[in-house]
């Protein structure tokens, strides 16, 4: 694949209650975002476990997107302030294990954030445009 | 209070094990754990409830094959069950706080006996020294005083313990305070008046400060100073090769035998998942994987194993070392988690170990902390 012609793939795990909804919401609202993204969706930011996004990196996903529910919104009342540090802690042992943990992004995007969404994954895809392919896609030793 | 267990003939062992069937025949404890060792010679831990089996007893023998504090949550986790004595290694005293924070044990009439550690050997060191003519014990007792802790000439210690800062007791219900005494006189111990009382014969009055060679918190600053450098080498170094390599060039020869989970003291859940069926995928999934990167490494998700433990346990890691010691590829595995662990840990905040009183890191949270992830 020409460099030129890179196109990334992200995986997404989007909570069932704001960032999907905002997902949903921003498809009804006819919202243009590139279709550089893979949506899984999970009742709860606060359910993802570190293997789910591990997984996909060493895999060779370009980029791995957690959206939850804004601070104070969480439908569980603290899914996502666990969430927060789970992934503070895996963006920490990632870059110390000497991986790229900017391939990592946790954003909160509420149900009625379709812009929003539609932003982060714009900007999302251009970030991991700009970084070019997770080397992880061609090392086949892990 | 502190007081002195005397030793006659030189003989800090007889005195140790005097002392712990004080315990049990004074009913401080209804049972101890403690390493004893075997009729084959071999050292293991064991619960034991008949003082006379206490001349088996080998408390100092400095020979780890297994973190303590695993057995401790077997033996304390739920009651009924009695008093338990525990004779514990400072490693082994943080991985059981780490363990009662994870509810896997329980300190409720558990009285931890803590014992300065002066360095330990991994299994088949320990029996190849037995084999050639045995460890001397007066030796490695006698560096406990100065400090100046070294491996018997032509052995090496544990690599845990050759960078561990943390070789001193700094909790314990009972404390056996081995750094800066002279231990062939007699072996300075501080407990609580209320066990101290019960005591028969009774212990000697209590010490002032720096009686019986009590030099101990210069001792133990001089230790910690040693290892500490040691450490920070280990760890720059670690740190160089993970930024070149990444954990795939660091755990190359990984054969995912899973020892580093099960020696563990704190990997504890009973259905892990990665012994569960989840990475059991189908044929043609591996086939697929291998057309995808032209070939892909078997068994397969070797590095998610190691990347997810890192996720699961560095917070907790104590550093005891247990999985570099039963790694048949002889790979750092707990210099990895240390030097990971040392900067997750400071994120947090989070000493492993310190206190059952703070909360573990992943379990807890405040509402107004790093306000700004998540927001951009």
């Amino acid at each position: 694949m020409a460099e030129a012609s890179f196109e990334p793939k992200i995986v997404a795990f989007l909570c069932n209650w704001c960032t999907y909804t905002g997902a949903d919401l921003a498809g009804t609202s006819r919202i243009q975002y590139p279709p550089n993204v893979r949506i899984i969706r999970l009742m709860c930011s606060g359910s993802v476990d570190p293997t789910y996004v591990l997984k996909p990196l060493l895999d060779g996903a370009d980029g791995v997107l957690i959206g939850g529910c804004h601070p104070g919104d969480c439908h569980y009342q603290s899914g996502n302030y666990k969430a927060r540090r789970r992934i503070i802690a895996l963006k920490e042992i990632l870059k110390n294990a000497g991986y790229d943990e900017d391939r990592v992004w946790l954003r909160w995007i509420s149900a009625s954030e379709g812009g929003r969404f539609a932003e982060t994954v714009t900007q999302m895809t251009k970030a991991m445009k700009e970084k070019g392919p997770n080397p992880m896609r061609r090392k086949w030793a892990v | 209070m502190r007081t002195v267990i005397p030793v006659e003939n030189n003989d800090a062992l007889a005195a140790v094990r005097g002392f712990l069937k004080q315990l049990l025949e004074a009913e401080v404890v209804n049972a101890l754990l403690v390493p004893m060792e075997t009729p084959a010679g071999t050292v293991t831990p064991a619960l034991v409830a008949d003082p006379d089996l206490l001349d088996a007893a080998v408390p100092l023998a400095p020979v780890m094959g297994l973190n303590t504090a695993r057995v401790v949550g077997h033996v304390s986790v739920r009651e009924p069950r009695g008093r338990i004595g525990a004779i514990l290694r400072p490693c082994e005293l943080r991985a059981l706080v780490e363990l009662v924070k994870l509810q896997q044990a329980n300190l409720e009439d558990l009285v931890t006996i803590g014992v300065d550690c002066l360095g330990t050997y991994d299994v088949p060191v320990y029996a190849a020294m037995r084999a050639d003519g045995g460890v001397d014990m007066t030796a490695h007792l006698s560096t406990a005083q100065g400090g100046e802790l070294a491996p018997q000439e032509g052995y090496v210690f544990r690599d845990a313990c050759q960078m561990c800062e943390k070789p001193h007791v700094e909790e314990a219900d009972i404390v056996l305070e081995l750094f800066g005494a002279d231990l062939a006189t007699g072996i300075p111990v501080s407990l609580s008046d209320e066990v101290a009382g019960k005591l028969s014969p009774p212990l000697s009055p209590p010490l002032g400060g720096k009686e019986g060679g009590g030099q101990r918190a210069e001792v133990v600053e001089k230790v910690v100073a040693a290892r500490t450098r040691v450490r920070d080498a280990r760890f720059a170094d670690i740190r160089g090769q993970l930024e070149r390599e990444g954990v795939e060039g660091v755990f190359a020869a990984c054969v995912r035998c899973h020892n580093c989970m099960t020696v563990c003291p704190l990997c504890y859940c009973k259905t892990c998942l990665f012994k569960s069926p989840v990475f059991d995928h189908e044929p043609i999934q591996y086939m697929n994987w291998a057309r995808r990167k032209g070939a892909y490494r078997l068994p397969a998700d070797t590095m998610l194993f190691h990347l997810t433990r890192l996720n699961h346990m560095v917070l907790s890691c104590i550093g005891c070392g247990m999985c570099t010691s039963d790694c048949p590829a002889e790979l750092p595995v707990g210099l990895v988690f240390r030097a990971i662990g040392q900067s997750v840990q400071e994120v947090f905040d989070y000493v492993p170990g310190r206190s059952v009183e703070e909360s573990l890191p992943l379990v807890t949270f405040r509402e107004d902390e790093w306000m700004e992830v998540g927001e951009e």
